[in-house]
């Protein structure tokens, strides 16, 4: 205890280069915890992006792609698949229900997605949970659209606005469906996944808006076919991009996915989200890898910071090794002291590393779950955190077992009197 | 126990160092002490003229325990420290004596009553003696302190705020709390002026007294020999010196 006290004092008469070092390691332990946390909640956030479904269906191309487009919205499908084998896998007696997804449009850098009733009635994410109307209710009108809350948030609109949706996914849409303008009925609650960046009208409005075109672009003139006019038409799509099913048994799952995999009347693909999740994120985990590997040298860095402020400390510090000595220190008493010293450092770099973390996190939680759909909790460090901070301070404790064993050495050698 | 060759010093009997036949060189170098026989009585104090190149740093290092010796014995209280492994020889020295160095004797970080307590943190025996003559270690070095003419005030003042001369009593006050058998002075008075000298050393004579520590006291300054019972030079001590002399 008096030993601790010794070096506390002796880091105290330090205290400048001392606190320079209890900075540097502070800000590398913040970095190496807050990587470690966004990596965790990022991954817990990436899982939990689509929750009940049981299968995707699309046309066949890669499964990671067909994930991407159907559930995170980026980029595109390759193809399109029938109406009929929607419809014809949709009534297979093991499917509970199935929600077709049709992409193609935006509106200002946002997708715009058609889909049924069932969307609102099926769809999961996170554990499970439903998607809710904050205002407003489900589209029922040909040219209703219900917005994800970021959409809403981040233009501006309210209930009753009427937007103009843009044709191609390109955020500088090149054409506008200006003639058919939309009206939002509903805003849904958010739920930190790629739902908020999605607006979502019916398959018919998605039909309407294409009904008068031909070959990938609008009609003109005589062709054109008014919002009115539309009303009147058969809007029954003959094709869409994608198609999610909940089955009644689980237990069905395979032989159905083999079975849509098998599909004759055209080439359909049909995955396991858990499974294209998994498959998605260990693409994704080479970088996030790298990132923690990098913070983990951010942390050596630290610490050899502070291996070379006690190195260079100890040649001005024989006489305070001596006068020990003479005192009757002991050799591994002098040891032990710069061993204390190093832990004494790391301990306090932990701990205000924690401090810049908790604080990092109450001032940009906000910020990152509106911006990145990432909640960061402010919980106590998990088990995981602590095994971490707990490797820090063993290898701080092995770093100061170099200078220590420097000045026992040294401290043998000099003996009781050094006059400098 | 009156041992022959110490005329004058009938009433101190007792041996407190007892050097005999010691020899030590470096490693690869030629010997650099030679003594065949030293004597130091208990509360005696002795004058140690040691001009530089006479071996006074070994001498007192292996005193100290610092070193062992090469051949030869060195006895401090009859125990034969070369016979001790070198943590024993520590725990012997810190003990059993105190040490006062030419300056810059004090951890300037540590307060002045951290300071003088620090032997008793490094020493259970010191710390009970202390403990026991003034009822806590921390009485102990006010006590001292206030004989060698420091106040209370400047108790909690850091070392390094003192002046030399300050801090040399501090170290005086340091080396004697827990009275130890052995106080040894390495030119602790080569940084004052002469004033200062002869009342620091009038102050350590009569804590050294009161304690009944043994003083061995080592300086080039031949004008203080007259103070202390005896007074020899470590030239006709060492043999070795005088081969170097020659």
């Amino acid at each position: 205890m008096h030993l601790l006290r010794l070096a506390l004092a002796s880091l105290a008469n330090r205290r400048f280069t001392a606190l320079l070092t209890v900075f540097a390691i502070a800000i590398s332990v913040c970095l190496l915890l807050a990587v470690e946390r966004v990596r965790t909640e990022a991954r817990a956030s990436f899982a939990s992006t689509i929750s009940g479904t049981d299968l995707i269906v699309g046309a066949r191309s890669g499964s990671v792609n067909l994930l991407l487009y159907s559930v995170f919205r980026i980029g595109n499908a390759t193809n399109n698949i029938r109406w009929e084998s929607f419809e014809a896998i949709a009534q297979d007696k093991r499917v509970k229900w199935a929600i077709p997804i049709s992409l193609g449009d935006s509106h200002k850098g946002y997708r715009v997605m058609g889909t049924s009733e069932a969307y609102f009635e099926h769809y999961r994410y996170g554990r499970a949970q439903p998607l809710k109307l904050a205002e407003g209710k489900p589209f029922a009108d040909l040219f209703d659209v219900v917005l994800g809350a970021e959409v809403a948030e981040a233009l501006k609109y309210k209930l009753g606005d009427h937007i103009v949706l843009a044709h191609g996914v390109s955020t500088v849409s090149l054409v506008q469906h200006d003639d058919k303008p939309f009206t939002v009925v509903g805003i849904l609650e958010r739920t930190g996944t790629p739902v908020d960046r999605t607006l979502h009208i019916s398959l018919a409005g998605m039909e309407a808006l294409h009904v008068d075109w031909q070959n990938g672009v609008p009609a003109r003139g005589t062709g054109k076919v008014s919002a009115d006019q539309a009303r009147a038409m058969d809007l029954q799509p003959k094709a869409i991009t994608a198609f999610l099913l909940g089955l009644n048994s689980k237990i069905a799952t395979f032989a159905l996915q083999r079975q849509i995999n098998e599909y004759r009347s055209e080439p359909l693909l049909a995955v396991l989200p858990g499974v294209a999740l998994q498959e998605l994120w260990s693409l994704m985990g080479t970088a996030e890898k790298a990132l923690f590997v990098v913070s983990l040298f951010v942390v050596l860095t630290g610490l050899i910071g502070m291996l070379t402020a006690i190195l260079t400390s100890l040649n001005e510090r024989r006489r305070e090794m001596a006068i020990l000595r003479s005192v009757g220190a002991r050799p591994w008493h002098i040891g032990s002291l710069l061993v204390l010293e190093a832990f004494a450092l790391a301990v306090a770099g932990a701990v205000l590393g924690l401090g810049l973390l908790y604080l990092g996190i109450a001032v940009s939680q906000g910020y990152v779950q509106a911006n990145y759909g990432l909640y960061l909790p402010l919980a106590l460090p998990s088990n995981y955190e602590w095994t971490l901070l707990g490797g820090i301070l063993a290898a701080a404790l092995l770093m100061g077992s170099v200078p220590a064993w420097r000045a026992y050495r040294q401290s043998l050698a000099d003996g009781l009197s050094i006059r400098l | 126990m009156s041992r022959p060759g110490q005329p004058g010093r009938p009433y101190m009997s007792q041996t407190l160092i007892d050097i005999t036949d010691l020899g030590f060189a470096w490693p690869g170098q030629a010997e650099l002490l030679d003594i065949p026989a030293f004597t130091l009585n208990s509360g005696e104090t002795l004058f140690l003229k040691g001009p530089s190149g006479s071996g006074k740093t070994t001498l007192l290092g292996l005193l100290g325990g610092v070193q062992a010796p090469g051949r030869g014995h060195v006895r401090l209280l009859g125990q034969d420290l070369g016979a001790l492994s070198s943590g024993a020889r520590d725990r012997f020295r810190v003990d059993h004596t105190g040490y006062i160095f030419q300056q810059f004797n004090l951890l300037p970080f540590l307060s002045v009553r951290e300071n003088v307590e620090l032997p008793c943190r490094f020493s259970r025996l010191r710390a009970q003696r202390a403990s026991q003559r003034h009822g806590s270690v921390s009485a102990a070095a006010v006590t001292l302190l206030g004989h060698l003419g420091l106040g209370e005030a400047l108790l909690e003042r850091r070392a390094d705020a003192l002046s030399i001369g300050q801090q040399q009593r501090v170290a005086a006050a340091r080396a004697l709390i827990g009275q130890p058998e052995l106080l040894i002075a390495d030119e602790p008075t080569s940084a004052l002026d002469a004033d200062a000298r002869e009342s620091f050393l009038r102050l350590l004579f009569g804590e050294c007294r009161d304690a009944g520590t043994s003083l061995l006291f080592v300086s080039h300054d031949q004008s203080l020999a007259p103070l202390f019972d005896r007074s020899l030079s470590l030239l006709d001590l060492n043999r070795a010196a005088r081969l170097l002399e020659a």
